[in-house]
């Protein structure tokens, strides 16, 4: 299967989308989330060049990258909900519209304004930034506190609108971020080639990780976030400006969203209603990890991503089903989360 | 019990209530059908929904429990009721809604196990879970379910052997009105029986129905059932109106659209389940008539609105509304 007939393929599903979307009336109003969130895994698998390894072997290690990469970008993407999900308490399903409006700006920059990958990155994620900040000025900063369902109302309509407008302005079709030379080719490590842009996301998330770690627990607004994180109301009696801390975590996690999505495009392909197909990944990945936790949130993602490939390479039959299985049993086990201050 | 009863609840006027509601439902019934006589199909459509909505109402508006997996009890209801049908030849209307309220029983007693061990968050995950993995065991038994091209085959006989169910749909439309009423008259005594009544107190104060001595999570999965009964005498209807049952019946999206209507109507009334079902499917209907292109934008748009203004719900705030109305004229 090779990458190139994919995209035909989901281009097609998409134009269909698209045209059961002009009839008048639309079987559902949220067309095309569920089935098929599908073809992640097979999307990313890549040629053996070398025969001379064992297939077997081969197949492992195809399996082991893929799911590195697209766990990493899960994660650099789930990691701002996640912070998000600790401190405020919002159950914030319009998290993947930011990743998507980062990919729609990184790729209206590459092809449309024709600069090169790096720029592109950088617009989409202070763009993508700056719009969420009068967002949660506005809408967010109501429903903090708010019972969970008013939430999940609130936050489905900003993604219907985010849906809705990026239909209207970039149209129904899947867009693409034309990677740069250095990232497009492969790397040989002499037995086996790996795309440099699977590397690029596994490290794109190491970045994060670490530079999140950083921020976190060796800085004086780490200091001040993780008061606001363990008791709001004690920060700010302490002088924390916890509507401060808010808007401008608010804002990191908007960023990384957007700048997983620019990063995870080639593995979660930008189209208008990726806000609504990745949701309930994100949302799967944070519940598993515990919500405002980051190493939480890194084995999380990484098991997820390395469930949901296997599975896909060695039973792609079954579609999501051990996905969800695995999901139901860790859920039973750790009903906290991995390693979860949720509550 | 009585400290739990107090805030909540009307305790007298409800046989009023439920007489008003009944009331409301025949004549709704009949002004749609001569409204829209030819859009039959449409409005059977709702009242499926609408059996949905009050479905998670039971359990999200009685028992506080969030789930976003609602339609795996739905379709579980339509496969079921299909199933006998296209497989088993047990035609008759009534026998196959039996079959559809047993189906989603089941369902509801096996995804009340799964959900209920978590809260919150991990909750709604297990909800999500549970409605996917219905979704794939579905998909892949594609020699009882048809799998991705639906279930079809599904023939009907004439209702109680006097009524076909002809091609405009209106024996579908009225047996939907029908069974709608008697599932509102049994809801309305199932919530406000002591049984209703301990549900309420689960969804206030957990902790505190267990220290009377109550399980609470017995209630909860109890309620599940039921709800599962209700949800599935929805899918029920639904496959023998049209007649087909897809997968699209236990998808991620049915359940989280049947979610926002139960929200936009106001949650724990019965009432505001089925005003939400029929403003947000109407307006969906309207809008993307209107406007194939911005409908979803607009949905988007009537979601936050209702958040900042009538957090209640439309049927809620509108309550809420009418009773300080009704306080401040005193």
């Amino acid at each position: 299967m090779s990458p190139k007939g994919d995209r035909g393929g989901d281009a097609t599903v998409r134009r269909m989308d698209r045209t059961q979307h002009l009839r008048q009336k639309p079987p559902s109003a949220l067309p095309g989330i569920s089935p098929s969130r599908g073809e992640i895994g097979s999307r990313h698998r890549i040629k053996p060049h070398h025969k001379d390894v064992h297939p077997r072997m081969q197949t492992v290690l195809s399996i082991a990258i893929d799911a590195l990469a697209y766990g990493m970008v899960l994660f650099v993407i789930s990691i701002g909900l996640s912070v998000t999900m600790g401190l405020m308490r919002v159950v914030n399903l319009a998290h993947g519209a930011f990743a998507m409006i980062g990919g729609y700006l990184a790729s209206y920059v590459t092809r449309d304004l024709g600069l090169g990958y790096a720029p592109a990155i950088l617009i989409a994620v202070i763009a993508t930034a700056i719009i969420a900040v009068p967002i949660e000025r506005l809408l967010y900063r109501r429903i903090y506190g708010a019972p969970e369902l008013t939430q999940v109302l609130m936050t489905i309509g900003i993604t219907f609108c985010v849906i809705g407008l990026a239909n209207y302005a970039f149209g129904p079709t899947l867009k693409t971020i034309p990677l740069p030379e250095t990232l497009s080719g492969s790397i040989d490590l002499g037995f086996r080639a790996i795309a440099t842009h699977r590397i690029f996301a596994i490290v794109c998330g190491v970045v994060v990780a670490f530079g999140l770690w950083f921020l976190i627990e060796r800085t004086a607004f780490g200091i001040r976030l993780r008061a606001a994180v363990d008791n709001a109301p004690m920060a700010a009696a302490l002088g924390v400006r916890t509507q401060l801390v808010y808007a401008v975590s608010f804002a990191v996690a908007v960023g990384l969203a957007a700048f997983g999505g620019v990063v995870g495009a080639e593995l979660l392909p930008v189209e208008p209603y990726y806000a609504l197909r990745y949701m309930v990944t994100f949302l799967v990945a944070v519940s598993i990890g515990g919500a405002g936790s980051i190493p939480g949130a890194l084995i999380a993602c990484l098991l997820l991503g390395a469930i949901d490939t296997t599975g896909r390479y060695l039973a792609p039959e079954y579609g999501e089903f051990f996905f969800y299985l695995a999901v139901i049993v860790i859920v039973t086990l750790f009903p906290r989360g991995l390693a979860g201050r949720f509550k | 019990m009585a400290v739990l009863m107090d805030s909540t609840l009307p305790t007298r006027r409800r046989p009023l209530g439920t007489l008003i509601g009944i009331a409301v439902i025949i004549a709704a019934g009949i002004i749609g059908y001569f409204l829209f006589p030819n859009n039959l199909a449409l409005l059977t459509r709702i009242v499926a929904t609408m059996l949905l909505v009050l479905s998670i109402d039971l359990v999200t508006g009685y028992c506080g429990v969030a789930t976003l997996g609602h339609a795996a009890l739905f379709g579980a209801g339509a496969y079921g009721a299909g199933i006998v049908s296209a497989h088993f030849g047990i035609t008759e209307p009534l026998t196959m809604t039996l079959i559809g309220a047993a189906a989603g029983a089941v369902a509801g007693l096996v995804s009340g196990l799964v959900i209920l061990r978590a809260h919150g968050l991990p909750q709604l995950v297990l909800s999500i879970a549970v409605v996917h993995l219905f979704h794939e065991v579905a998909n892949k038994a594609s020699g009882w379910t048809g799998g991705s091209d639906g279930l079809s085959g599904i023939t009907t006989d004439a209702l109680l052997g006097l009524f076909e169910f002809d091609l405009w749909g209106r024996t579908a439309y009225f047996y939907g009105i029908a069974l709608l009423l008697i599932v509102f008259v049994l809801l309305r005594i199932l919530v406000q029986s002591p049984f209703g009544m301990l549900a309420r107190g689960v969804r206030e104060d957990p902790i505190r129905v267990a220290a009377m001595g109550a399980s609470v999570h017995s209630v909860m999965l109890r309620m599940y059932v039921i709800s599962g009964a209700v949800a599935g005498i929805g899918g029920a209807l639904n496959a023998i109106s049209t007649q087909v049952v897809g997968l699209d019946s236990l998808s991620f999206t049915m359940s989280a659209e049947a979610l926002v209507m139960l929200v936009l109507g106001g949650t724990g009334s019965l009432y505001g389940a089925m005003v939400g079902t029929v403003s947000f499917m109407w307006f969906e209907d309207v809008v993307s008539a209107a406007n194939p292109f911005h409908w979803l934008t607009i949905v988007g748009a009537l979601l936050i609105v209702v958040v900042l203004f009538a957090p209640k719900g439309l049927y809620g705030s509108a309550a809420a509304f009418l009773s300080r109305r009704r306080g401040g004229g005193k």
